[in-house]
C-alpha cells in the first residue's frame, strides 16, 4: 500500500467519507427517531392544555409559556449588551490589550459549562438577591450564557459590512454614532439576527442552567417572579422519572421541531447575508 | 466642542462599559463560585476533597476523586469517538467534497450543535443503553454509553474549529504540494496537517471542555454511582452530575461541598480555555 499512493488515497478517501456519512446518519436518526415517535402524540390539545397529574396526562401549555418568557427575557437582556460590545470592538477601538482582554473574557464565558451558570444563578439570583426560583432569575442566568454567542456573531456581521459604507458616511459629515446607527447596523442586521436566533435555539434547549434558577413549577407564570418550567426541563423530568413516555416523546418532538425550524431560518438568513457581501 | 462631539464621547464611554459586561460577568461568576466552594475545602483540607474516595456528604465524607476520575474517563472516551469522526468530517468538507456538497453537509452537521443535551440523553436511554445491556452485559448505564453520546455531542465543536484551522492554511501550500505530484491525501498528511496542527489541538482541547462540562445527557446515561468505575461497562458519576443530582435537596455543608465540586470543575475548564487560547494565539503569530 505504501508503494502506491493512488491506491492509498482511494482507501483513505472511502474511510473518511464513510465516517462523514455516519455523522450525518446519526443526526438524521436522532431527528427522525424523535419526530416519528413524538409527533403522533402532538395535537392542538397537547399544545394548549394544562398538564394533569404531574404530566402523566394533559398537555404542555404552561411549559411553552415558560420557555417563551425565559427566552424572551434572556434575549432582551443579552442582545443590547452583545451588540454594544461588538460595536465597541469593531468601530470604536483597534486591536490592543483591552480588546484582547474583552475577547478572552467572552471566550472563557463561552466555555463555562451550563451547570456552573446554574450554580451561579442559584446562589446570586435565587438566594442572595432573594428573587427565588423565577423567570427573572432564570432569564438573567440564560442571558449571561448566550452573551458570548451574540457578541461573536454580531462582531462578524459588523465586520463584514464593507469599509466603503463607513467612508462614504463619514465623508458626508456624519459622526461615528450616526454612521454606526444609520449605516453599519442596518447593513449588519441580518447577520446580527442570525446570532440572536441561534441564541434563542440555545435558550430553548437549555436545562441545567434553568432547572436551578427558574424552578419546575407547572403553573402558568403570572409575573416575572413566578417559578416556571420550560419544555426542556419538563421533558427531562418526564423522561428521567419515567412519568409518562408518550408525553415525553411528544414534548421532545415539539422541542426538536422548534429547534429544527430555528436552525433553518437562521441558516437561510445567514446565507442571504453572506451572499450580499461576498 | 459641539453637542454632537460631546454626545459621541458619552456614547464611546457607554459602549466601553457595555464591552466589559462579559469580563465582569466572568469575574462575578468566578468570585461567587469560589466564595461558596473554597471555605469548606480549607476547613477540611483540599486533600480530603481531591483524593478522598468516599462521598457520603451526610457523614462529612467529601471525597471527590471518583468524580474527578469519572469525568476524566468519560471525557477520554468522548475524545476517542469524537476526534477521529470530527477530523474526518473536517477533512472531507474542506479537502474532498465539492463546494456544492459542502454547502449542503455543513449546515446539517451544524444542526447537531442545536439539538438539546436532554434529547441526546434521551436517545442514550432508549437506544444506546439497552443496546449495551443486551449485547455487552452490565447495567448499560455506563462509561461506554456516556462516551458514545458525548463523542457525538462534541462533534460540532471539533468539526467547526478544525475546519477553520484547515481553511487558515494558505492555499498556495496545498497547490504547491499538488503541483509537485503529491496526491490529495499525501498533501493532507504531510502539508495540511502540520500547518493546521495548532488549530486542531485547539479543537481537541475545546471538545474536551465541552465533554467535561456536559451535564444533563451524562446524568441520564452514566448510572451515577459515586465510585471509580472498574470497566467501561460500569456506571460512573462525573463532577457535573454530582452537582446536578444533589443540588435540588442539599443544604449546609453538603451544599458547600457541591460548590467545592463546582470550583474543581471551574478550575479544569479555565485551564483548558487558557490552553486553547494560548495554542490559537501561537498559531496567529
Amino acid at each position: 500500500m505504501a508503494g502506491n499512493p493512488r491506491f492509498e488515497q482511494k482507501i483513505v478517501r472511502a474511510v473518511l467519507w464513510t465516517m462523514t456519512g455516519a455523522t450525518i446518519l446519526i443526526l438524521l436518526f436522532i431527528v427522525a427517531f424523535i419526530l416519528r415517535r413524538g409527533l403522533p402524540e402532538v395535537s392542538l390539545e397537547f399544545l394548549t392544555r394544562n398538564p394533569e397529574n404531574m404530566g402523566v396526562e394533559g398537555g404542555i401549555f404552561p411549559t411553552i409559556v415558560g420557555t417563551l418568557a425565559l427566552t424572551l427575557m434572556a434575549i432582551v437582556i443579552a442582545t443590547p449588551l452583545g451588540v454594544g460590545t461588538a460595536i465597541y470592538l469593531t468601530e470604536y477601538t483597534w486591536e490592543n490589550r483591552l480588546t484582547r482582554i474583552i475577547r478572552f473574557g467572552a471566550d472563557c464565558l463561552a466555555g463555562i459549562p451550563s451547570i456552573l451558570f446554574g450554580l451561579f444563578g442559584f446562589i446570586l439570583f435565587v438566594t442572595k438577591l432573594k428573587l427565588g426560583w423565577s423567570i427573572l432569575s432564570g432569564g438573567l442566568t440564560l442571558s449571561f450564557m448566550i452573551l458570548p454567542t451574540i457578541i461573536r456573531t454580531s462582531e462578524e456581521a459588523i465586520r463584514s459590512v464593507p469599509a466603503a459604507y463607513r467612508e462614504v458616511s463619514a465623508s458626508l459629515g456624519c459622526t461615528k454614532w450616526q454612521t454606526v446607527t444609520r449605516v453599519v447596523l442596518p447593513s449588519a442586521l441580518p447577520g446580527i439576527t442570525t446570532g440572536v436566533i441561534l441564541s434563542i435555539g440555545r435558550s430553548i434547549g437549555e436545562t441545567a442552567a434553568v432547572i436551578f434558577t427558574a424552578g419546575s413549577s407547572l403553573h402558568i407564570p403570572t409575573s416575572l417572579f413566578s417559578s416556571s418550567r420550560t419544555m426542556a426541563v419538563h421533558f427531562y423530568i418526564l423522561a428521567r422519572e419515567g412519568i409518562s413516555m408518550p408525553n415525553a416523546y411528544g414534548t421532545a418532538a415539539v422541542l426538536v421541531a422548534t429547534i429544527l425550524m430555528i436552525n433553518i431560518v437562521s441558516y437561510y438568513l445567514m446565507h442571504r447575508f453572506t451572499r450580499k457581501y461576498s | 466642542m459641539t453637542r454632537l462631539e460631546r454626545n459621541d464621547r458619552l456614547i464611546r464611554l457607554g459602549l466601553l462599559m457595555i464591552a466589559f459586561s462579559a469580563v465582569s460577568i466572568l469575574i462575578v461568576i468566578t468570585l461567587f463560585i469560589f466564595s461558596e466552594g473554597t471555605p469548606i475545602m480549607f476547613k477540611y483540607g483540599p486533600g480530603r476533597f481531591l483524593f478522598g474516595l468516599d462521598w457520603y456528604p451526610s457523614e462529612k465524607a467529601f471525597g471527590l476523586l471518583p468524580m474527578i476520575v469519572g469525568s476524566f474517563f468519560v471525557t477520554a472516551g468522548a475524545l476517542l469517538v469524537g476526534v477521529p469522526m470530527g477530523l474526518a468530517c473536517a477533512i472531507v468538507l474542506t479537502q474532498f467534497a465539492s463546494k456544492r456538497v459542502g454547502r449542503i453537509l455543513k449546515p446539517v452537521i451544524e444542526l447537531l450543535a442545536g439539538i438539546p443535551s436532554v434529547v441526546y440523553g434521551f436517545i442514550g436511554i432508549v437506544v444506546i443503553v439497552p443496546l449495551i445491556r443486551e449485547n455487552l452485559g452490565g447495567p448499560g448505564l455506563s462509561v461506554l454509553a456516556a462516551s458514545l453520546v458525548l463523542g457525538v455531542m462534541i462533534l460540532p465543536t471539533v468539526i467547526s474549529i478544525s475546519i477553520d484551522a484547515f481553511q487558515a492554511v494558505p492555499p498556495t501550500y496545498r497547490e504547491g504540494s499538488i503541483a509537485l505530484g503529491a496526491t490529495v491525501w499525501q498533501t493532507i498528511r504531510m502539508v495540511m496537517f502540520p500547518a493546521a496542527r495548532s488549530g486542531i489541538v485547539a479543537a481537541v482541547i475545546l471538545g474536551m471542555g465541552r465533554a467535561i462540562g456536559e451535564t444533563m445527557a451524562v446524568i441520564m446515561i452514566a448510572g451515577n454511582a459515586a465510585a471509580i468505575p472498574g470497566s467501561p461497562l460500569a456506571p460512573v458519576r462525573t463532577l457535573t452530575s454530582n452537582i446536578a443530582l444533589e443540588m435540588g435537596y442539599a443544604s449546609g455543608e453538603h451544599r458547600e461541598a457541591l460548590f467545592a465540586t463546582g470550583v474543581i470543575l471551574f478550575v479544569i475548564i479555565m485551564a483548558l480555555n487558557i490552553l486553547a487560547n494560548w495554542t490559537s494565539a501561537r498559531r496567529k503569530r
